[in-house]
């Protein structure tokens, strides 16, 4: 690559770079409105999140379409590689992410309790905690990303395992309910899905992690 | 948790100091970069098992300035290996002390040793015409004699003796030809000058030229920078087909190029071979911070 084509390649994935923070940023910003509305099954936010949910498909294509250009234009190797790989990955997994979370705001919201029926505070307690691991996990998976930090990525793996075990508590405590409120059967349900889908979130920040060591480091990792 | 790592090659070495070991020391933990862009010490493994050639602690000097710093790589039998780094890093004067090209420029001087097979081509008793047959050249432009096309085969068999009458010679043209990959193009016109192919053909009988020898080693000097896509995409798979028979070491400017042809890839910088390794991994994930500048473009 010659000194000329260099500066403008380099400019170009600078800048797409940029983007593709600032889409992590949006995405890290709707899973914490979707955590606020499990806990106050806000209808309105939640409606607002789902309306909302195409501006991350748009800059997920866009951010796509760039990466494919520059693949095309540029073909570059080593780092430069390896960056251009992980930012294609990452950016289906933060894109998932944030479908993930348009899918908990409406399901917390659907159906949250009318004033006279129980909802299940001990669950909500459990979530709580779950979603502050899921939120922590993501940000560190972001941070990692836009530092290039392997040692932080490599820090967000053991939250993994805490997170699968609130996904399990969940589940026996809903496997409980139901019998004691089997008319609001379906609500708890739901709210198993939404455990199930705050867990596929750090799954997908663990990605997200593993694809960080495989930009710093080079080697592909898979936890 | 389970944590698998896969590394693109197992053997990556760090910091072997080729004074010192012929082969190295394995380090498999070793994780991206390990060298700074001041350390010119060779990252990798230069050494090959059962090389078709050895080369250590090559060093050139064109009168006095030292143009090649200790240099010890091996060239492995059927492999493609090729050298890139910035214009005068050495790596086309390294490529020459291979078949002997530099004892033609005065003021220039090799020292260390390379062995073709265990023969030492410096040897004062080495005669270089049979040498120059055992490690062939093909030059960045084409260079046909002014000659049929037929002649600028044979012309080497003959002088070599390699064919002892006229049907022998006419097959050992025709393979040749055919190894190139131009036989089916030129079949109808061997009595034509070889000047008026294209520039791909051209190259391709240079090429088969150089294969009527029955060379070892076929060294290339940026063959296929003259040529338009079509024909490099033409010679790059003929490079791939002589693999099978030939040790062949290309020096490049195509970084492309070089990560399609090859198996392993050298980089020189400035007189030193400061990076030696897998092709695959020295283009995804190379260790030394000057082969990564320069493959990604950050100067050269």
């Amino acid at each position: 690559m010659s000194p000329g084509v260099s500066y403008t390649f380099h400019r170009q994935i600078d800048k797409l770079f940029q983007e593709f923070i600032a889409l992590g940023a949006m995405v890290e910003e709707r899973v914490r409105r979707a955590c606020d509305i499990i806990q106050s099954g806000d209808m309105e936010a939640a409606r607002e999140l789902v309306r909302t949910d195409y501006q991350v498909d748009e800059a997920e294509i866009d951010i796509e379409e760039e990466c494919l250009k520059i693949l095309a234009l540029y073909q570059p190797v080593a780092r430069d590689l390896r960056l251009v790989i992980t930012i294609i990955k990452t950016n289906n997994e933060i894109e998932r992410i944030a479908d993930y979370a348009a899918s908990l705001a409406q399901r917390a919201a659907s159906d949250a309790s009318p004033s006279s029926a129980p909802d299940f505070p001990e669950l909500l307690a459990e979530y709580r905690e779950m979603s502050d691991k899921v939120i922590a996990m993501f940000t560190r998976s972001l941070d990692a990303l836009a530092h290039q930090d392997a040692d932080l990525a490599h820090e967000i793996f053991h939250l993994d395992d805490q997170v699968d075990h609130h996904r399990n508590r969940a589940y026996r405590t809903v496997i409980e309910e139901i019998p004691r409120h089997p008319e609001r059967a379906e609500r708890l349900v739901n709210l198993y899905i939404l455990a199930r889908h705050l867990e596929r979130i750090a799954d997908r920040a663990t990605n997200i992690a593993e694809e960080v060591i495989y930009l710093v480091e080079g080697e592909i990792t898979r936890i | 948790m389970n944590t698998a790592c896969y590394t693109p090659e197992s053997t990556i070495i760090a910091g072997v100091n080729v004074h010192l070991h012929d082969t190295g020391d394995v380090n498999e933990d070793v994780k991206g970069l390990v060298s700074s862009a001041e350390d010119y010490t060779t990252v990798g493994n230069p050494f090959v098992e059962s090389p078709r050639m050895k080369c250590r602690e090559v060093s050139v000097d064109y009168s006095g300035k030292r143009a090649v710093f200790g240099v010890s790589l091996d060239i492995a039998r059927n492999e493609v290996i090729a050298m890139i780094g910035p214009s005068g890093c050495g790596k086309s004067t390294f490529l020459r002390c291979l078949n002997r090209m530099n004892d033609t420029i005065p003021g220039c001087t090799v020292s260390g040793s390379i062995t073709l097979d265990g023969m030492d081509i410096y040897d004062r008793k080495v005669d270089v015409v049979p040498l120059r047959a055992m490690v062939g050249m093909v030059f960045q432009k084409p260079n046909p004699f002014p000659k049929s096309i037929y002649d600028n085969i044979a012309y080497g068999p003959r002088i070599h003796g390699l064919a002892g009458s006229r049907s022998e010679l006419d097959a050992l043209v025709e393979d040749s030809l055919r190894k190139a990959g131009l036989w089916d193009e030129v079949k109808d016109q061997l009595d034509k000058p070889g000047t008026m192919l294209s520039g791909g053909q051209q190259q391709r009988l240079c090429i088969a030229r150089t294969i009527a020898v029955s060379p070892e080693v076929i060294l290339m000097d940026e063959p296929c920078s003259a040529l338009d896509p079509i024909a490099t995409a033409r010679v790059e798979e003929l490079i791939e087909e002589l693999r099978d028979n030939y040790s062949i070491v290309i020096v490049t400017h195509s970084m492309q190029q070089a990560a399609r042809v090859s198996q392993r890839t050298a980089y020189f910088h400035m007189g030193w071979l400061v990076e030696v390794g897998e092709t695959d991994q020295i283009f995804t994930n190379p260790r030394h911070k000057l082969t990564e500048n320069y493959i990604t473009g950050r100067f050269g």
